[in-house]
């Protein structure tokens, strides 16, 4: 039976490892849905478009977590991924007769198959984390999204090449378009659909992200993480479970590679780059390592950052001087800056992450008054 | 033959960047156990100040490049005192993608100094090139190659006969026992890094001369990170060693694959280090010379 004062009582193996095992997270996720499902309603577009973007590499984000944060496969590749997934959507569901090739089909059919070709890829890639260990293995990543950006620049057929680009699928789901206006009589504008859609993948993701950790399989991740070699002793099949991690993961890099361009239908390829494996690396660093919240948090940070400075800069000019140093640095320069500066200061003093400060803040109220 | 001979001097020109930024990378593994993505930056920092000291103040090139060599150790040396000493002991990833979020800023900070254009170095050779039976050689493949084979095998003295070198090959062996012996592994980290910056600055030259500096200059440092894979991560001869296989096969690729493999694409030089990295990581999954960490549970 339930103790309303004791919410960390468990009386079942199930209530302990639940997914909302307390009254308290139950809320939580209530409330955060809610305020995410009206946001759109009370923001204007385009914040709602970075949100929805947002959203979408917080969908890689929780792919990366779980193969380099769960399983400790550094994966410095996953831009790769990412931009299979778009490619492979954008053949798929992509305009047939223009330059480039497009066979016209619909989002049930292009979205599993951008997922399923990149987790295919990472299949591939995955006896390389079998024979090498930590930095050999995040340098061969590297290497990878190397070769990656050299495939996408050659393959012009399906890419259209550097500088040029190609349009991205059109977003229909059974039918339905998401870039157009109109929803049941509700006048939502094409930003707004697409913010909900996106909504609802990555409350899936979160959930399949979820689910992976607590279960067998992501406690099987966190011994090759921790010792592989003890696991291996216990029998953890560590080819198996590492070419698993790879492969759920390259599964949402590529998933949210070809939701990423339903907003803006264009892809360059060269936007699939070193750069952009080190975002989503910032990402899961900064919001917190093999936590699932800490992928979203880090990603909606990251994603909202150029944002913020742009807009703390022209709310506070004072402040932007100073971090312009007087118009010396260019915006963009000060927003790569502190970029930089971010990752480094979040990895000296809070390891963590955005988690772990939500942790440390949770914890101070919980053991009040006795927070010492 | 004048063209494999032309592609041999090129590649080995190429094969000396590599190997100057390689070893830097190597001589910081040695000693904290970490790869340092900061070497781009510290490259471009390092050609930024020759530009600076060449053409703005006027100095001498044969001045400016040892003085800018002196100022990037400097810049080496303030990024590990603030960035990476508090991160002794943390896992070794995190404390690289720091050093990647150092790169970051300083690859920002350089950007906003070069600006726009091809910011020439100030080498007083430029592309002169002279002819050798039948093959057109440039001067500065000749250069890059005598400095960075002075440059290593003065490394090698130092390593082997001085006291410093000695402390530094001790700490690299064993933190622990070397901080019995009382070799100070807190200056062996600064010291490290500042060679490791002075290397830089020296690739960043090589790099800059007959063309200049841009914004696009930092992508030939990522190009040693396969050497020192191929090189493995803790052996300074592997790396030049990776330097040389990386550079030789890059430039003949670059030259005979448009005629023999044309399905592979263009400029498919570019990544060819990095599938000689996988080819050879294959067979020897701690590189050439690396040396395989013992696995105990």
């Amino acid at each position: 039976m339930k103790l309303a004062s004791r919410p960390e009582r468990y009386t079942s193996y199930e209530a302990d490892s639940a997914l909302l095992n307390t009254p308290a997270k139950r809320l939580g996720v209530v409330v955060i849905v809610a305020v995410a499902l009206l946001v759109p309603f009370v923001a204007e577009d385009d914040r709602v478009a970075i949100l929805s973007d947002a959203f979408v590499f917080a969908i890689a984000a929780i792919g990366l977590n779980l193969v380099t944060g769960y399983a400790g496969q550094v994966s410095l590749g996953h831009a790769f991924f990412f931009g299979l997934g778009a490619f492979t959507a954008a053949v798929l569901g992509g305009e047939p007769g223009g330059r480039t090739i497009g066979y016209g089909l619909d989002m049930v059919i292009w979205l599993p198959a951008a997922g399923l070709v990149a987790a295919a890829a990472g299949l591939l890639v995955s006896p390389a984390a079998v024979r090498l260990r930590g930095l050999y293995l995040a340098i061969v990543t590297l290497g990878l999204v190397f070769l990656g950006e050299h495939l996408f620049r050659e393959a012009k057929p399906i890419t259209g090449g550097v500088g040029v680009g190609r349009p991205a699928a059109t977003p229909k789901l059974l039918g339905y378009r998401f870039d157009q206006p109109g929803l049941f009589g509700l006048d939502l504008s094409g930003t707004q659909k697409t913010y909900l859609l996106m909504l609802v993948f990555l409350i899936l993701a979160a959930i399949l992200g979820r689910n992976v950790a607590r279960s067998a399989v992501g406690r099987a991740f966190a011994a090759v993480r921790d010792r592989d070699i003890a696991a291996a002793v216990i029998g953890v099949n560590l080819a198996r479970q590492k070419a698993l991690a790879f492969t759920v993961s390259s599964f949402f890099a590529g998933l949210a590679g070809a939701l990423l361009y339903v907003r803006t239908p264009f892809i360059e390829p060269s936007a699939f780059n070193l750069g952009l494996s080190v975002q989503f690396i910032a990402m899961i660093l900064i919001g917190g390592a093999a936590t699932i919240s800490g992928s979203i948090m880090g990603a909606l940070f990251i994603t909202s950052l150029s944002r913020f400075t742009q807009d703390l800069t022209t709310g506070l000019p004072a402040l932007g001087k100073a971090l312009t140093l007087g118009g010396f640095f260019s915006i963009e320069a000060v927003q790569t800056v502190l970029y930089g500066v971010l990752i480094v200061v979040f990895l000296i003093f809070e390891p963590r992450g955005l988690y772990g400060l939500w942790l440390r803040f949770r914890n101070y109220f919980k053991s009040w008054p006795f927070s010492y | 033959m004048t063209k494999l001979f032309q592609l041999l001097v090129e590649g080995l020109g190429q094969a000396s960047t590599y190997a100057l930024v390689a070893v830097g990378f190597v001589i910081i593994y040695k000693s904290m156990r970490v790869v340092s993505f900061a070497q781009p930056g510290l490259m471009v920092v390092g050609a930024s100040f020759v530009v600076f000291l060449a053409t703005e103040v006027g100095l001498s090139f044969y001045l400016a490049v040892p003085l800018a060599m002196v100022l990037t150790a400097g810049v080496g040396l303030l990024v590990e005192r603030t960035t990476l000493r508090p991160m002794v002991g943390k896992p070794v990833f995190v404390v690289a993608i720091i050093t990647l979020g150092v790169d970051v800023v300083l690859r920002q900070i350089v950007n906003r100094y070069v600006g726009l254009n091809l910011r020439p170095i100030g080498d007083p050779w430029g592309l002169d090139g002279f002819s050798l039976g039948g093959a057109q050689v440039q001067v500065r493949h000749l250069v890059m190659m005598t400095v960075t084979s002075a440059v290593v095998t003065g490394l090698f003295v130092f390593f082997k006969r001085s006291r410093t070198g000695l402390a530094m090959r001790a700490a690299a062996a064993d933190q622990e026992t070397a901080l019995a012996q009382g070799v100070s592994v807190g200056r062996v980290f600064a010291i490290s890094w500042a060679m490791a910056g002075a290397l830089a600055a020296l690739a960043g030259v090589f790099v800059g001369t007959g063309g200049g500096v841009d914004q696009q200059t930092w992508t030939v440092a990522l190009k040693a990170l396969p050497v020192i894979i191929v090189g493995g991560l803790d052996s300074i001869g592997g790396a030049v060693i990776g330097a040389v296989i990386v550079g030789l096969v890059e430039s003949l690729v670059g030259g005979y694959q448009a005629d023999l493999f044309p399905f592979l694409g263009q400029n498919f030089n570019l990544v060819s280090p990095y599938v000689i990295m996988v080819v050879i990581l294959l067979v020897r999954p701690y590189g050439l010379f690396g040396t395989a960490r013992v696995e105990r549970v």
